[in-house]
């Protein structure tokens, strides 16, 4: 019998009446008395030395308030990168400046260069048009490679060349060599992970709202992580204490990466609102979006795998070239690295693995993590490669897998990690069972008999997530902790508040959170609400990323919910003139042991507030908790995806008729949540591999700036899903024993799609060794007559 | 500036609107009704959907002007008086065809719409419909299933959850 609640039950979520009646309160819902807006004039050229920003005419047009340049900022901090990544030569990464309006020079179509706030936007949008800009254009950085070519035109001045950092990790330069001088196979695949745009369906929207009478800024922003936010603005780039700057993300349309970093609209908002002594709003386009929200992926990689003569996996050496864009967005530098690099073990025994990345500067929209966040590309590059390795070996793609599976846990990987518990072969094991793997030849005669060609494709996937250790990210050049909190508020009457770090944009934390809190009480779901997205409400916390709310802030959770368990328990013995140690909690009771004796919960929450038979002496009154909590190490999700798909020959165009997920999440709180965030991951997946792609033009216009030209996943692009999460490895070092599931999806679907294509054009003998993302038509098309 | 007059969600309203003010920006930012969301700006994502005497409609394709003496529904509109939601609103809830909810408003019109002149459309006229609706976090599966589930058909045997 499935539970109907606490920990494992899926009880209908609590946020979804506000959503589905129009009552939810998203950023843009928000006007505030007295608000202006603002819209930013931004480049149309890729690269240019700005000349001159006229503003003399705009100024004087009707509802113009202020006008800003970057000149306005001068004495203002840039936008900080939050990650500091040491070379190969022990070198700290360039870290170019970030202004918050251009100074100088342009470096990417949408570099905002003016603001214009006026009474109304369409009065902004107006008065920008009268701005005469004279920039003198540049030639534009675009391809990667070329980039870093002596002589090219550099992104910055200031720096010597275009290369941010050139990174190496992973076993040593000797053991690599000699496994590849003696490997009887050696397999190789040159690739692309398509530069991508995360596109939540909410725009990004800030608010800013100065409070003359106490010196205090209000920022309303659509952020993953709004003490993250208040922190980076506040400290790095305003200058304004933490104590006068309040940071509110309330309803938030979806996030997917692209809402954790600070960007310059924030910052923006927030200045020119204490400049004006009035609100300043700013509500992005979708065009906007495009060219101003922080793009994913974009990695170039070579990859090669030595075997030896039984196809066991020796060696593994990767060579990358990320792009940074041309600026370093908040997390950028981590991404190619240390999100990336530490898992290109993946879920095998390799035992020598190196990882090169040369992370680029050039003239576009700088990328960021975007779900799964360097995690993706490590799972492409080395499920695509493997394979290849089971074509060119004529071996059994998933035979090959289960041969090279870690086995033995605790394992410490040779880029660094050690995954604390898994079971490759039993999610493997249990994605066969989906599949119906026997009956795929039937399948594929049928559709050849309609002239289709069905391919079947598989893959593994692991991950990192619940991030992180702070000393361990410390050293690895984090500028911050990632740690997270909860404070655990019982009130009088027993009804309980709990404040916490993470924050939800579609997880569903109102709903989720409580089930454990409640569990662990023994009380009703009903009494437990979550608050969250208020820095003057919550602890510091950092946020909801990396699929780390549960395991990282519901762990905060769990032991400030402990300690209000035993002070509870204390009250209760005092009451029950009995010892602590007898104390027992059972469904919101606290008994004496062995005993009839007991006191409900409501009792003692009052007695705590109504401290008139209370042990003073010795405990304050109040039920209130905090607790801060740093993980001892990541979780390791980790699973096995499969897809079917058929390719019309004619056309080129690729049908998914079937995908399958079997993940291993560790202990699962609520099911339903985690499959709906596996569908979606899958989706996203699906869409990379199949659909979507940020393209560039070689001046550095963007090509795809809408939904017109940018081809984001639809209804009938996908089919309904299979997925289970019935393997449970508990995490070994968090008390939930959860491990997280939000990038799961997307992080494991692209390989299984594109090895499926594959499959089914080379099984129609075709001898075709990889095509890149996204898969269509006409690059399918291409392959099978190229 | 026009003044229009029309129902919105059964009352009537009557306010003076600029000629190229849209009809999405007409009812957030003049009636406040922030439900009907904006999530693009090329008519693609569906997150504008309403009714327009009874039609669905992306209200950000057309003027507030061009709604005068019409019959306009919103999400706000969908749940009854009492709070009691709609068949499609419930089947939403029932089978998680929401997480951040942004598309949603705009999810549940068109849908509605839907069954409405097609009430027990097979799950490729679902999807087929739902072509201009963008949803960036479920995936569709579950909201596929809970539209199939609002038109009476039995979802059990349906993957997962
Ligand atoms: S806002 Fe109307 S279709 Fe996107
Ligand atoms: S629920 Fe977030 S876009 Fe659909």
């Amino acid at each position: 019998m499935p539970k109907d609640h606490g920990i494992g039950a899926s009880p209908k979520r609590r946020e979804d009446v506000r959503f589905l009646t129009g009552a939810g309160n998203y950023t843009d819902d928000i006007n505030v008395y007295g608000q202006t807006y603002v819209h930013f004039l931004r480049s149309d050229v890729a690269h240019g030395t700005i000349n001159s920003v006229d503003t003399g005419a705009a100024a004087g047009m009707p509802g113009v308030v202020r006008i800003f340049t970057g000149a306005d900022f001068e004495g203002v901090g840039g936008l900080p990168c939050g990650w500091q990544v040491t070379d190969k030569h022990g070198e700290a990464m360039k870290e170019p400046g970030h202004p918050v309006l251009a100074q100088g020079k342009v470096r990417h179509v949408g570099d905002p260069i003016a603001a214009v706030v006026a009474e109304s936007l369409e009065e902004a949008r107006n008065a920008a048009e009268a701005i005469e800009v004279d920039i003198t254009e540049l030639p534009a950085v675009v391809d990667m490679k070329s980039a870093l070519e002596a002589g090219s035109t550099k992104v910055h001045d200031d720096l010597s060349d275009n290369l941010c950092y050139d990174w190496q990790f992973g076993s040593d330069q000797a053991a690599v060599d000699e496994a590849f001088a003696n490997a009887a196979h050696v397999t190789t695949l040159d690739l692309r992970n398509n530069r991508l745009v995360a596109n939540p369906m909410e725009p990004r929207v800030a608010l800013g709202d100065y409070n003359r009478a106490n010196d205090e800024s209000t920022l309303y922003t659509t952020s993953q992580n709004p003490h993250v936010i208040r922190l980076l603005m506040g400290a790095f780039v305003l200058g304004l204490p933490e104590h006068k700057l309040r940071v509110v993300a309330p309803d938030v349309g979806g996030g997917f990466g692209t809402k954790i970093f600070h960007y310059a609209e924030e910052a923006f908002v927030t200045f020119a609102s204490r400049q004006i002594n009035r609100p300043v709003k700013w509500t992005s386009t979708r065009s906007e979006a495009f060219m101003s929200d922080a793009h994913g992926r974009d990695h170039v990689t070579t990859i090669e795998l030595a075997l030896d003569a039984d196809n066991n996996f020796t060696g593994l050496r990767t060579d990358t070239h990320a792009n940074m864009g041309a600026y370093l967005s908040t997390f950028a530098s981590s991404v190619p690295t240390w999100l990336h690099g530490t898992l290109m073990a993946g879920n095998y025994k390799t035992p020598a693995v190196q990882v090169n990345v040369k992370a680029v500067f050039t003239n576009t929209v700088a990328v960021d993590a975007y779900r799964g966040a360097g995690r993706p590309e490590a799972t492409f590059q080395l499920e695509r490669l493997v394979d290849k390795a089971a074509r060119e070996l004529g071996v059994d793609p998933i035979a090959l897998r289960r041969q090279n599976f870690i086995t033995e846990f605790p394992y410490a990987t040779p880029v660094a990690v050690e995954y604390d518990t898994g079971n490759y072969h039993a999610t493997m094991d249990t994605l066969e069972s989906m599949i119906d793997r026997e009956g795929f030849a039937a399948r594929r005669a049928e559709s050849a008999s309609r002239g289709k060609l069905r391919g079947l494709g598989v893959n593994c996937y692991i991950e990192a997530c619940g991030i992180a250790p702070s000393n361990l990210v410390g050293q690895l050049g984090a500028r911050a902790g990632l740690y997270d909190a909860a404070t655990v508020r019982v009130n009088a009457t027993g009804s309980i508040s709990v404040m916490v770090g993470a924050h939800s944009h579609g997880q569903g934390h109102e709903t989720v959170f409580p089930q454990v809190v409640a569990e662990m009480l023994g009380i009703d779901e009903g009494m437990v609400d979550i608050v969250h997205g208020d820095s003057s409400k919550i602890p510091f916390g950092m946020g909801t990323y990396g699929s780390r709310s549960l395991a990282v802030c519901g762990s905060a959770m769990v032991r400030a919910t402990e300690k209000i368990i035993n002070k509870a328990k204390k009250i209760a013995a005092h009451l029950l003139e009995a010892s602590e140690a007898d104390i027992e909690l059972k469904d919101g009771q606290f008994s004496v042991a062995g005993t009839d004796k007991s006191v409900a919960w409501g009792d003692v929450t009052l007695a705590a507030y109504v401290p008139h038979n209370y042990p003073l002496e010795d405990i304050e009154p109040g039920l209130e908790e905090t607790a801060f909590y740093d993980p001892a190490n990541f979780t390791y999700p980790s699973g096995a995806y499969a897809c079917e798909v058929e390719v019309d020959p004619e056309t080129g165009k690729v049908t998914v008729l079937d995908f399958a997920a079997a993940d291993d999440f560790g202990n699962v709180v609520n099911p339903m949540i985690v499959e709906g965030q596996v569908h979606g991951g899958l989706a996203q997946g699906i869409g990379q591999a199949l659909l979507e792609n940020c393209a560039y033009d070689e001046n550095g216009q963007l090509l795809s700036a809408s939904y017109m030209d940018y081809a984001m996943p639809r209804a009938d692009d996908v089919p309904y899903y299979k997925v289970d999460h019935s393997n449970v490895t508990p995490c070994t070092h968090n008390p939930l024993g959860v491990k997280g599931c939000g990038e799961a999806g997307a992080i494991g679907s692209p390989p299984a799609l594109v090895n499926a294509v594959l499959d089914a054009l080379n099984a129609a003998g075709h001898d075709i060794g990889h095509i890149d993302m996204p898969l269509s038509p006409s690059r399918v098309w291409s392959a099978i007559n190229g | 500036m026009a003044e229009i007059t029309l129902t919105v969600n059964g009352r009537s309203v009557t306010k003076s609107v600029k000629g190229n003010t849209l009809l999405v920006e007409f009812l957030r930012e003049d009636l406040r009704l922030t439900g009907t969301h904006v999530g693009c700006d090329t008519s693609q994502c569906g997150a504008c959907v309403v009714h327009v005497n009874g039609k669905d409609v992306k209200a950000c394709t057309m003027f507030a002007v061009e709604a005068d003496g019409a019959e306009v529904a919103t999400i706000e509109g969908e749940a009854a008086p009492d709070g009691t939601l709609s068949a499609v609103q419930a089947a939403f809830q029932e089978h998680h065809g929401l997480q951040c909810g942004f598309c949603t408003p705009g999810m549940v019109m068109t849908a509605t719409a839907l069954l409405r002149d097609n009430p027990k459309p097979t799950e490729a006229e679902v999807r087929d419909y739902l072509e201009g609706n963008i949803c960036r976090c479920t995936g569709y599966h579950n909201i596929v299933k809970a539209i199939m589930a609002a038109s009476g058909q039995d979802v059990t045997s349906i993957a997962a959850e």
